[in-house]
């Protein structure tokens, strides 16, 4: 392991709360520091950005994590076994050492079933950032109010997956003409807004913080923003596959572009784009669950859903911006600094005292996403063979300097 | 008569392998329309041939078709052998538990042993919708699809364009293909892969299609395939040349989609007085297996003038002979189709 010795990047365009300033970051004692000196870097112009925080990835593969900037990451109870324990959360919690920060999410039910609600006040003892309903949702209203009941006095977010079980069955798609013309069993996107509306209810009885950790249709994002205006504490993400791609993408039955919740009609990837440009989506993850052969080489709806996406995040991300959706300081909200504050965390904005964790990204780069070469466990990226630009050249994690 | 002579309806279509540029039979949303009408004159020779006494040819003689049906089907898997064996090839029959080849890695491993015992077709039958396609793309010879999902069955869209060209035509229409004749299918459209494919090869053919079911099993955006949707089927019958029932696939719905068989037929089910409120000629299809008493009454069934459900399957086997035939011809090295393999 390395010395974390004193660090200052000069020649940076730091991206900072404040605005984007050119100029120089010191680091100290892992930490963002006012002044220092120790080793000089040359960033040459490029952008100086707080690490990736990425909230809610199916596995920690770091060296995908590192290539894609990602310095923290939120994990989903979905393991096996579920993070249903605390001795599993604190084994987790420590599993990133030394140079990936985990937090885990602990499950909100016993063994995710939906039925029993874990224990959520050990967990959180064991170094547990939140509690999550993992790939499905709680069906029983009565088991989610409790949960959040529970959430709300120990002042933990419940990051939910938002798709009324009952509709969506054995769906692996969006009801529609692409849906129909394959043949795919389906749902109506609606089966989202359902849930949502629910679940806002309950959060709103049990006065508990709730986060939907991808909101991906036009009905859904509009129940948030109404919320969100109503003062509810409630707040959204997405990946970039819902900002990116439609159903068109599940053509030839394509097992990449099989996704959870499924890729939705082109009307709501336009209202995905509106939401993250309006400040109704605080966050994109990458959502990040590498899925082998044994798992996507299968007829479409045999396959498992999931994509590897914590290369490409940081590229997907900039796209809105080169697209003026965003501007470069909110890109990094999206992917840093609000994720952070959802986790608690002292970390994602480059400010004094903050743990240093630090990208240095040529948002120009120009690079070919190819499943076949990525860093990933595996690479079932729905982006394959797409050009794209933008990569990190160095990283730090907690001063630490890590090698890509 | 062998495959090799030119057509009588050489003229509708391009010269040689160009007729029928596929390695494979995946699906009619695949095909050209002279493509789909290419298969059904290619047909005729062998209709010809199954009603001779002596039924066989040794046009697929020493080539080896290996039927793997994942999923049950009785009809079908006898027609495509009866099919091969007419034709000369050896044909085997592999029967795969759906259930153990569900998860995963066996269905591509199932389709590279295939591959290795060196079949020169395979004919596939899944329960996924794209399964066909997905083993295609690991072997080396033409693959038929005999039904994937809820996603297509062409050579059942093919049997019944044909059997329906055959009645038009006993009854003095030209019918070259469909053009000005209304069909309506009706019943458990959701699930049915048989009413995507006619859909797509009814309309190709020129026929405009209704399609009618309760609206828990019709599919979202159906309408943006060309079809007109009807819930009400008495509506749907009015002035309809042709009605093709389907029947309740309850192996494919997972909760409850009609609330009993009793209101469905009451609803939907073909009887003589509502087939009297179509047009006094309509005909009746049925691609089988047939639920009499639920979707179809028995005495509509059985019309002798009306019902051309037994010369559907009767159909079956020519279509079946004429898409082995087709899609072996470049590794026979027939001529106009490309080198042997």
């Amino acid at each position: 392991m390395k010395q974390m010795s004193p660090v200052t990047i000069i020649n940076g365009r730091v991206v900072t709360p404040d605005g984007i300033r050119e100029g120089s970051l010191h680091m100290a004692d892992g930490r963002i520091a006012a002044h220092g000196d120790g080793d000089v870097v040359d960033a040459k112009g490029k952008l100086v950005a707080p690490g990736l925080v990425d909230l809610g990835v199916f596995a920690i593969d770091k060296p995908a994590f590192h290539f894609g900037g990602i310095t923290r990451a939120a994990l989903m109870p979905d393991q096996s076994p579920p993070l249903d324990l605390p001795s599993r959360v604190s084994y987790i919690a420590k599993s990133g050492k030394p140079d990936l920060w985990v937090h885990p999410l602990a499950a909100g039910t016993r063994g995710l079933a939906g039925s029993e609600i874990a224990e959520v006040a050990l967990m959180q003892e064991a170094g547990a950032k939140g509690i999550a309903t993992g790939r499905q949702w709680i069906a029983d209203s009565g088991v989610m109010l409790r949960l959040l009941q529970y959430a709300a006095m120990l002042d933990l977010p419940v990051f939910c997956h938002a798709e009324d079980a009952a509709l969506v069955g054995d769906a692996v798609a969006t009801a529609g003409e692409y849906s129909t013309r394959r043949g795919l069993p389906s749902a109506p996107c609606e089966a989202e807004a359902i849930a949502i509306a629910r679940d806002l209810a309950l959060a709103e009885m049990a006065g508990a913080q709730i986060h939907f950790r991808q909101v991906t249709t036009r009905r859904g994002l509009e129940l948030v923003r109404r919320a969100k205006k109503d003062g509810l504490r409630v707040t959204s993400g997405v990946t970039p596959a819902h900002f990116m791609l439609s159903d068109l993408a599940t053509a030839e039955f394509r097992t990449f572009a099989r996704l959870s919740p499924p890729l939705r009609s082109e009307d709501d990837r336009h209202a995905v784009r509106e939401a993250i440009a309006d400040g109704t989506i605080d966050v994109v993850a990458s959502g990040h669950d590498p899925r082998g052969p044994e798992d996507k080489r299968l007829p479409f709806s045999d396959a498992e859903p999931g994509m590897a996406g914590a290369e490409t995040l940081l590229a997907m991300v900039l796209s809105l911006v080169r697209d003026e959706v965003i501007d470069l300081g909110r890109a990094f909200e999206l992917v840093s600094t609000n994720p952070s504050r959802l986790l608690g965390v002292r970390a994602g904005s480059l400010v004094e005292g903050y743990e240093a964790d630090v990208a240095v990204i040529d948002p120009d780069k120009p690079w070919v996403i190819q499943s076949a070469k990525m860093a990933a466990t595996a690479g079932n990226t729905p982006f394959d063979g797409q050009p794209t630009q933008g990569r990190v050249t160095a990283l730090w994690k907690g001063g630490l300097a890590i090698e890509i | 008569m062998t495959s090799s002579e030119p057509s009588p309806h050489a003229a509708r279509y391009p010269a040689g392998a160009l007729a029928f540029p596929h390695r494979d039979l995946l699906g009619i949303g695949q095909l050209e329309r002279h493509e789909i009408l290419f298969l059904l004159d290619e047909a005729e020779q062998w209709v010809a041939l199954n009603r001779q006494r002596s039924k066989h040819v040794d046009a697929l003689a020493g080539l080896t078709i290996i039927n793997a049906f994942f999923e049950n089907s009785t009809r079908t898997l006898l027609s495509f052998e009866i099919a091969g064996k007419r034709l000369g090839a050896d044909v085997v029959n592999m029967h795969a538990a759906q259930s153990s080849v569900k998860k995963g890695e066996t269905l591509i491993d199932t389709a590279i042993t295939l591959n290795a015992m060196r079949a020169d077709a395979i004919v596939i039958r899944h329960g996924s919708s794209g399964a066909t396609g997905l083993i295609a793309d690991k072997v080396d010879c033409p693959v038929l699809n005999a039904g994937d999902g809820q996603h297509e069955h062409p050579t059942q869209a093919l049997l019944d364009a044909l059997a329906l060209r055959h009645a038009l035509r006993e009854r003095g229409e030209a019918a070259d293909d469909f053009t000005g004749q209304t069909i309506v299918i009706c019943g458990d459209i959701l699930h049915s892969r048989v009413a995507r494919s006619n859909l797509l090869c009814l309309q190709a053919l020129g026929a405009s299609v209704r399609l009618c079911a309760p609206p828990a099993l019709m599919p979202v955006g159906i309408e943006a395939m060309g079809a007109e949707v009807f819930h009400d089927f008495d509506a749907a019958l009015d002035g309809a040349d042709v009605v093709m029932m389907l029947r309740l696939q309850s192996e494919r719905m997972s909760g409850q989609f009609i609330p009993s068989a009793r209101e469905y037929h009451h609803l939907y089910g073909l009887t003589k007085i509502r087939l009297a409120k179509a047009k006094t000629d309509t005909l009746v299809m049925h691609p089988g297996p047939m639920n009499r008493g639920v979707e179809i009454d028995s005495d509509v069934a059985d019309m002798i003038d009306r019902s051309i459900i037994t010369r559907q399957v009767e159909m079956g086997v020519a279509i079946r002979m004429s898409c082995l035939d087709v899609l072996t011809r470049r590794a026979r090295g027939v001529e106009g189709w490309g080198d042997a393999a």
